[in-house]
């Protein structure tokens, strides 16, 4: 939290083995080319594919006092457990993103909350890529938001993917902008 | 890079010859980092088969001069208190990193500053004190590393960097580089092979009449040096403050936080934020507490480096404390609010 200017503090949750902490790692890497001031703090310890992961990321025009987010401006969330554990902790007016390829359910959030469904799973095995959920969600997050692109993001992804992975590059790009332009032509998330 | 790694690269920098450890979180990424890192630079790596045997090996490195360290996290710094204390009587320079993590016992991985006590009291036993660095951001986590090594060579001691898990674990932007040490004395101590020289001695058992106390006031005139010379601390709006907010680590990067959205409230408040924890910067608290003013002591435990800002008060001002015991990390919002109640604001 910063006293002027500019500051966003995002949860970003899901199952071990979603990508949440590289999505985490390439949001604080985008606004960090962007020039703004940014932490990224992961869950540690007992995570593994299956359990549970989340990751939180402040990006501000000032010097970042708490790395560690109570209440978030936004959070994105990838499956069900992590919509009921994050949901209430959103800050008034804030955005919520939500993964509804793996949640069924109606949030039930403060009326102020902009909710924004995106079908990550399904617009990522569109794209022949069903790991490529978290960048769609992304895209849609950043799209959403404006202060920094899926584009921005396409470009800081090599800085955080590890280079054998640098073959799902194009694809996970494309998942980047699928999900900018799912928010960006819908209204009725 | 998250803190672990930036530490254990900016040791690196530093020109650590030597790195002993042993697996614990939150500091895992020091000695996976070191282990990738230390044989490419042609340098020791060493992941040893418990605490004890790390901080033994940092005594044997050290000993022949070499620049040594280890790291590990609370559980596995208590271990380790024996070998300090031993570093200690032999005047061997060691750098030591602890990553805290929630106690007592096995606690939980979670951060914490419940270390305190044991950091600056000296864990282990016998009349000595190490030199402990408190930093709150990566990059001053970062910075501190060749001060550590520049401390331990100049006074012959243990520096303790003391991190918690948030710092270990965290990303935020930093810059690595290599900036010119201090003059240090030659190691002219070091076993370094004894050919065409008097032989040198390296140990901590002095049992002739009257030879330990000599080391001991050996050892408390060092100390008072260290005291005169090396204290850090930064402090806001301090001045004019009605409230003194005193934290350090991630902790005060809280406060900041905190006092900054104080103001804006209209709130006097200020913060002080010891670096060095000791030597404490006794000096700066007992002028700050020259005018009545409120001190609040914001600690990520149930209150250990108070003690010390009461010592440095001596009873000129009040000393409140706020803290998150177990892995707590307090928020910008409880610390404002604990603020606006000292002040006698409302809550808003």
């Amino acid at each position: 939290m910063t006293v002027n200017g500019f500051c966003e503090e995002i949860v970003i949750a899901g199952f071990g083995g979603q990508g949440i902490m590289l999505t985490g790692k390439l949001l604080a890497q985008t606004a960090m080319k962007a020039g703004k001031e940014v932490t990224y703090m992961p869950s540690y310890g007992a995570e593994v594919r299956g359990g549970t992961a989340n990751c939180m990321v402040v990006i501000a025009e000032n010097e970042i006092a708490c790395p560690v987010v109570g209440r978030p401006d936004s959070l994105i969330v990838m499956n069900k457990a992590s919509l009921n554990k994050f949901a209430s902790r959103l800050k008034k007016g804030g955005l919520l993103i939500m993964n509804s390829s793996l949640i069924d359910v109606d949030p039930e959030v403060d009326d102020s909350i902009e909710l924004v469904s995106v079908p990550a799973d399904e617009l990522a095995v569109e794209l022949g890529s069903p790991r490529s959920a978290n960048m769609v969600a992304l895209g849609a997050y950043l799209q959403k938001r404006g202060y920094l692109t899926p584009n921005a993001a396409a470009r800081a992804l090599p800085d955080v993917l590890a280079r054998r992975y640098h073959k799902t590059l194009p694809v996970n790009i494309k998942a980047l902008q699928k999900g900018g332009e799912y928010t960006g032509n819908n209204r009725n998330y | 890079m998250c803190g672990n790694e930036a530490l254990a690269e900016s040791a690196i920098i530093a020109g650590c010859d030597a790195y002993f450890g042993y697996p614990i979180t939150p500091q895992n990424e020091v000695p996976a980092y070191m282990s990738r890192r230390m044989p490419e630079e042609g340098r020791v790596f060493v992941q040893s088969e418990s605490e004890l045997a790390a901080i033994n090996m940092v005594f044997g490195a050290s000993a022949t001069g070499k620049r040594a360290m280890t790291s590990s996290s609370s559980p596995g710094i208590s271990l380790m208190q024996e070998g300090i204390s031993y570093l200690s009587g032999a005047e061997l320079p060691a750098v030591v990193v602890n990553v805290m993590r929630g106690g007592p016992g096995l606690g939980n991985i979670a951060p914490s500053q419940a270390d305190y006590f044991q950091a600056t009291r000296g864990g282990g036993h016998g009349d000595y004190r190490t030199i402990v660095l408190g930093p709150s951001s990566v990059q001053e986590l970062v910075d501190c590393m060749p001060l550590a090594f520049d401390l331990a060579d100049q006074y012959r001691m243990t520096v303790m960097v003391l991190a918690d898990g948030i710092l270990g674990q965290m990303m935020e932007p930093v810059v690595l580089e290599k900036k010119k040490g201090r003059e240090l004395p030659p190691k002219d101590w070091a076993l370094t092979g004894a050919a065409g020289r008097k032989q040198n001695i390296v140990r901590s058992l002095w049992l002739p009449e009257g030879a330990l106390e000599e080391l001991n006031n050996k050892l408390l005139d060092k100390y008072k040096q260290v005291e005169k010379n090396e204290v850090l601390c930064e402090e806001y709006e301090v001045d004019d403050a009605d409230i003194v907010v005193v934290a350090y680590g991630v902790a005060a990067r809280i406060v900041r936080g905190a006092v900054s959205r104080a103001r804006e409230e209209g709130i006097k408040a200020g913060w002080i934020r010891p670096i060095t924890l000791w030597p404490f910067p006794t000096g700066q608290i007992s002028r700050a507490a020259d005018e009545f003013r409120i001190f609040l002591v914001v600690e990520m435990s149930n209150g250990q480096m108070v003690e010390d800002v009461r010592l440095a008060v001596t009873g000129k001002a009040p000393v409140l404390f706020y803290g998150r015991p177990g892995g707590g990390v307090p928020t910008v919002d409880e610390i404002l609010d604990q603020i606006r109640q000292l002040t006698l604001r409302p809550k808003t």
